[in-house]
């Protein structure tokens, strides 16, 4: 029996909803349209992740097609414990997305879902691809639609923070595809990643590529001192722009270093792990300092951002499964917390038309139910135990603390800053006298914002209290992980 | 020579035979008056260009010599045809409604871009140093007055006259470079060169410069710096089509003799130009890329992005072996399909009182025109070499065979310049896009010249989505007669 193309349908349904949309002529059905297809989307992961064989870490639901044979390139598709995670998540923000963007966008309705549903594609094949070829073609290719995203419909500043966002990023892969040219040489004419996997590299071979691909995925990530893409495009980008960024795109530099860096070049990622881990550290004291500064309720997401994908880099170059596991938990549980955090600023910026700290002030009397869901998400940002954040941060800090003590004390200085700025970002948003913003009177939650939130709300908790079955996933792909990159 | 011989020869280049006539034909047609003139001529000039296509498809079983080995058609020139009768029918194409507009629609316009393609195609055949010349002069004579076609217009004269005495000068370097080859070697053929250069070590001055003044004169002809200064004026001065016209096929033809010289004749001491080769490809990417910054025309601005490309279709003759060669081949057809559409979009601007030539025209052009914007989107993100458009596919196989020579260092300052350059593709998306409109756009649509965007459209998608086609004719294509 021929086996269904699972993977692929999850991919390219997005991109084979974009001429359904074309059709589409009313702004309404163009949104109906566009939750339907990302929805049904999600179904799809959804059922990927229940029928993933979480006792093994090979690539499972493998797809593979002759590309472009001469050069070895190939379509191949497949996801272990890690990806399918990640395709759950992105499968998931999708249509958090479309929700998000419901009424915040009212100008080129289409054109915008349209962007969204090709991001979506995109974004997939990105956790999908089994080929570096084709890795870097969905990897790259991104850049258009998100660009799109914040220049068109982002804030005032939008398209200066398109540019900064496009030229940093492609700077960074530009390094990347030489890089990945040089592995394929060296390991024999292939792009098959787990091909590339089984090569041993000289030395020098991984240094110089293993800096390259440093580069390509610090941009992403982002980290200290290429992080300053970020603020400006999250400031800018709508909501639904700032979740993807958030949620997904950050992910894919700390993947990139997963799927790339650790097992295909161990010896230059053991050699130059102090670097990453100064850069980590950095990232998350300089991040935490930058968000307890910010007036902006986005800036300050975004600093927070920096700082808590330090704590990820950070876990991921302790190498030890605690390490490892909380950074990818970690990983994660940003994409939902962060995500989260955006969709509400977005929420309450679509009421007021501003995004000022100073300018709220007692939300708690106002809108209970939106201060409840903003109260939930900070407190798992700041990994208060019970949240998702605390088992995330709680594996990375043993983690740190495992590798070295100066690490682990710095991590538990940015564990300590990332409660100050969220808690002084609830003392004064939502607590205090109630400040009058603007004329009309402020509304609480409707019911399509609730249903945005709650899947969200849900994965706090879950993870919160039980996270056995996400370890569960990540256990064997990532402790084969560990094994490539300590030498077995 | 008998009677065979001649037959043979004959058959052998009936494409270009068919051409010339047809020029000529065209040439007579234009002399009769007739209300439908512009529709005919353009008829019969694509019919001409199906006529010597079909003539090249018969011939493309085996490769074939004529003249005494000195005229070829083996693969290698037939891509390069089948690239240069593309990019011809598109053009003539897309000139009706612009020569219209532009009040220039009369006579030999058409027999013009007939002769030069002729002239390109025995450039692309030719095997001796003088065939060669010979096609490469006809050529550039038919575009100096195709350059200077919008006589009402100071810059079109400025740039007839500019392409002319550069033309010339280095035309008249090539020579002298070649005479000098000839009297060292004794031999203009390009076979019997390499042979004779190989046979011996040539280390002595004369041939060094004898080289200098080979390269110095193919340099120019692609516009590589420093002999770039004709580029922008030129293209920009010419009328849009004409500019297409010469941006593609024009430099597809002089990288095709680019490569038969440098790779197959000149490969025995490659010693001697190759260091040269890389110095003027890396500035020809980095002057193109960060000039093309500041410019507020389109037409120099893509006089610029050109120049760049020109630089990095270099780094496959660096490369040098077979995926080198095949790697220029291939740049060069994906090149004339994303350039050609982005020219098509300048012509589509240019209506009535408007000339459409302003980079700030093109503000708010998608918030009215969704389709022909999303169009020039593709065309420009292709330029700039982002997947999955076939710009980017272009580039990667040229980075391919850079990489596999060990030229890294080589391909990273070649990345890190097409960075630059992606700035100034992504500023027009971005006034397209994220500007309102100052005016109203009206387009000079015409279903020719929606036709020619469709197929741009399609092969800088289509190429990119599935390139392994075109690779694979690419690599098969490669003549086989080189050194490595």
């Amino acid at each position: 029996m021929p086996e269904l193309p699972l993977l692929s349908l999850i991919i390219f349904l997005p991109l084979a909803g974009v001429p359904v949309l074309m059709l589409l002529q009313n702004s309404m059905t163009v949104r109906w349209a566009a939750l339907g297809i990302t929805v049904a989307d999600f179904l799809l992961a959804t059922w990927s992740l229940l029928a993933f064989d979480p006792s093994t870490h090979a690539m499972q639901f493998q797809e593979n097609l002759d590309w472009v044979p001469t050069l070895g390139i190939s379509y191949a598709v497949g996801v272990d414990g890690i990806s399918v995670l990640f395709v759950f998540l992105t499968a998931l923000l999708g249509w958090i997305c479309v929700l998000a963007s419901w009424v915040a966008i009212d100008t080129r309705v289409k054109t915008f879902m349209i962007t969204l549903l090709v991001m979506q594609t995109l974004m997939l094949g990105v956790f999908c691809a089994l080929d570096l070829f084709m890795f870097y073609v969905f990897w790259e290719a991104m850049l258009i639609p998100m660009y799109m995203i914040i220049g068109v419909w982002g804030g005032s500043n939008r398209v200066y923070a398109a540019f900064k966002f496009f030229l940093y990023t492609l700077a960074g892969s530009l390094l990347f595809l030489v890089g990945i040219l040089v592995l394929y040489f060296d390991g024999g004419r292939t792009f098959d990643i787990l091909a590339l996997m089984e090569q041993k590299y000289d030395f020098s071979v991984q240094a110089w590529v293993f800096l390259a691909f440093l580069v390509a995925f610090a941009v992403k990530v982002p980290m200290v001192p290429v992080h300053t893409w970020l603020p400006d495009a999250h400031v800018q980008a709508p909501t639904a722009g700032s979740i993807i960024l958030a949620g997904v795109l950050l992910k894919m530099g700390a993947y990139g270093f997963l799927r790339f860096s650790l097992p295909m070049l161990p010896d230059a990622s053991q050699y130059f792990a102090p670097l990453v881990v100064a850069m980590s550290a950095i990232a998350i004291v300089y991040g935490g300092f930058l968000a307890l500064a910010q007036e902006d309720l986005k800036k300050l997401i975004a600093y927070s951002s920096v700082s808590h994908m330090g704590f990820v880099t950070l876990g991921l170059f302790t190498f030890n499964a605690n390490g490892l596991n909380g950074a990818v938990l970690q990983m994660f549980n940003h994409g939902i917390t962060t995500g989260a955090l955006f969709l509400f600023v977005g929420l309450i910026y679509e009421r007021t038309h501003t995004r000022q700290i100073a300018d709220y002030g007692g939300l708690m009397k106002i809108v209970p139910i939106y201060t409840l869901f903003l109260g939930l998400f900070s407190l798992a940002s700041m990994a208060v135990p019970g949240t998702n954040g605390f088992v995330g941060e709680l594996l990375v800090l043993s983690g740190a603390f495992g590798a070295s003590m100066i690490t682990g004390a710095v991590a538990i200085l940015g564990a300590m800053l990332g409660a100050a700025y969220m808690l002084r970002l609830i003392r004064r948003v939502a607590l205090g006298p109630v400040v009058e913003i603007g004329s009309s009177p402020l509304w609480d939650l409707s019911s399509r914002e609730i249903a945005g939130t709650l899947p969200l709300a849900t994965f706090v908790f879950w993870v919160g209290f039980y996270p056995a079955p996400f370890l569960e996933i990540l256990g064997p792909s990532l402790d084969h992980l560990l094994a490539q990159v300590t030498g077995r | 020579m008998d009677k065979q011989l001649i037959i043979q020869s004959i058959l052998v280049s009936s494409p270009e035979i068919i051409v010339i006539f047809g020029a000529c034909l065209t040439l007579l047609v234009a002399l009769t008056k007739n209300k439908h003139q512009m529709a005919i001529l353009t008829g019969l000039s694509l019919t001409v260009v199906a006529a010597a296509a079909s003539a090249s498809v018969m011939l493309s079983a085996t490769t074939q010599t004529a003249y005494g080995g000195t005229f070829v058609v083996d693969g290698f020139a037939n891509f390069f045809k089948t690239v240069i009768y593309l990019v011809t029918a598109l053009t003539l194409l897309m000139s009706g409604r612009y020569l219209m507009e532009e009040g220039i629609a009369e006579g030999e316009y058409h027999a013009l871009i007939l002769f030069a393609l002729s002239g390109m195609m025995i450039m692309v055949s030719g095997r001796d140093l003088l065939v060669i010349y010979m096609g490469l002069e006809l050529q550039a004579l038919a575009f100096y007055v195709l350059a200077g076609y919008l006589r009402h217009d100071p810059r079109s004269n400025e740039a007839a006259l500019k392409y002319v005495i550069l033309g010339a000068v280095s035309s008249g370097i090539f020579l002298y470079g070649f005479s000098l080859v000839y009297g060292l070697t004794g031999t203009t053929e390009l076979t019997g060169l390499s042979q004779a250069l190989s046979a011996e070590p040539f280390s002595e001055p004369a041939l060094i410069l004898a080289i200098i003044f080979l390269v110095t004169g193919l340099i120019f002809k692609v516009g590589a710096v420093p002999f770039h200064m004709w580029v922008p004026d030129v293209y920009e001065g010419a009328p849009t089509p004409i500019t297409a016209y010469l941006s593609v096929a024009s430099k597809a033809a002089a990288f095709a003799i680019i490569l038969r010289i440098f790779l197959d004749a000149l490969s025995p001491v490659a010693g001697i130009w190759i260091d040269a080769v890389i110095a003027i490809s890396v500035l020809t990417m980095a002057i193109g890329s960060f000039v093309a910054l500041v410019q507020t025309n389109i037409k120099r601005m893509l006089a610029y992005s050109s120049i760049a490309h020109a630089g990095f279709a270099l780094l496959g003759i660096i490369a040098g072996d077979q995926d080198g060669v095949a790697s220029v081949m291939l740049y060069l057809l994906i090149y004339s399909f994303m350039n050609l559409g982005i020219f098509a979009i300048v012509v589509m601007m240019r209506s009535g009182d408007v000339r459409g030539d302003k980079i700030e025209d093109y503000a708010g052009l998608a918030a009215i025109h969704p389709i022909w914007a999303l169009l020039t989107l593709i065309f420009l993100f292709s330029l700039a070499g982002i997947p999955p458009t076939a710009g980017f596919f272009a580039k990667f196989y040229i980075l391919v065979a850079l990489v596999q020579k060990g030229y890294v260092g080589l391909a990273v300052i070649a990345v890190l310049l097409s960075a630059v350059a992606a700035y100034f593709y992504i500023r027009i998306v971005m006034l397209m896009y994220m500007k309102p409109a100052s005016r109203r756009f009206t387009l000079a649509l015409t279903p020719a010249l929606r036709l020619v965007l469709i197929i741009a459209g399609i092969g800088t998608v289509g190429i990119g989505l599935a390139p392994s086609w075109f690779l694979d004719q690419a690599q098969s294509a490669v003549f086989t007669n080189y050194l490595p």
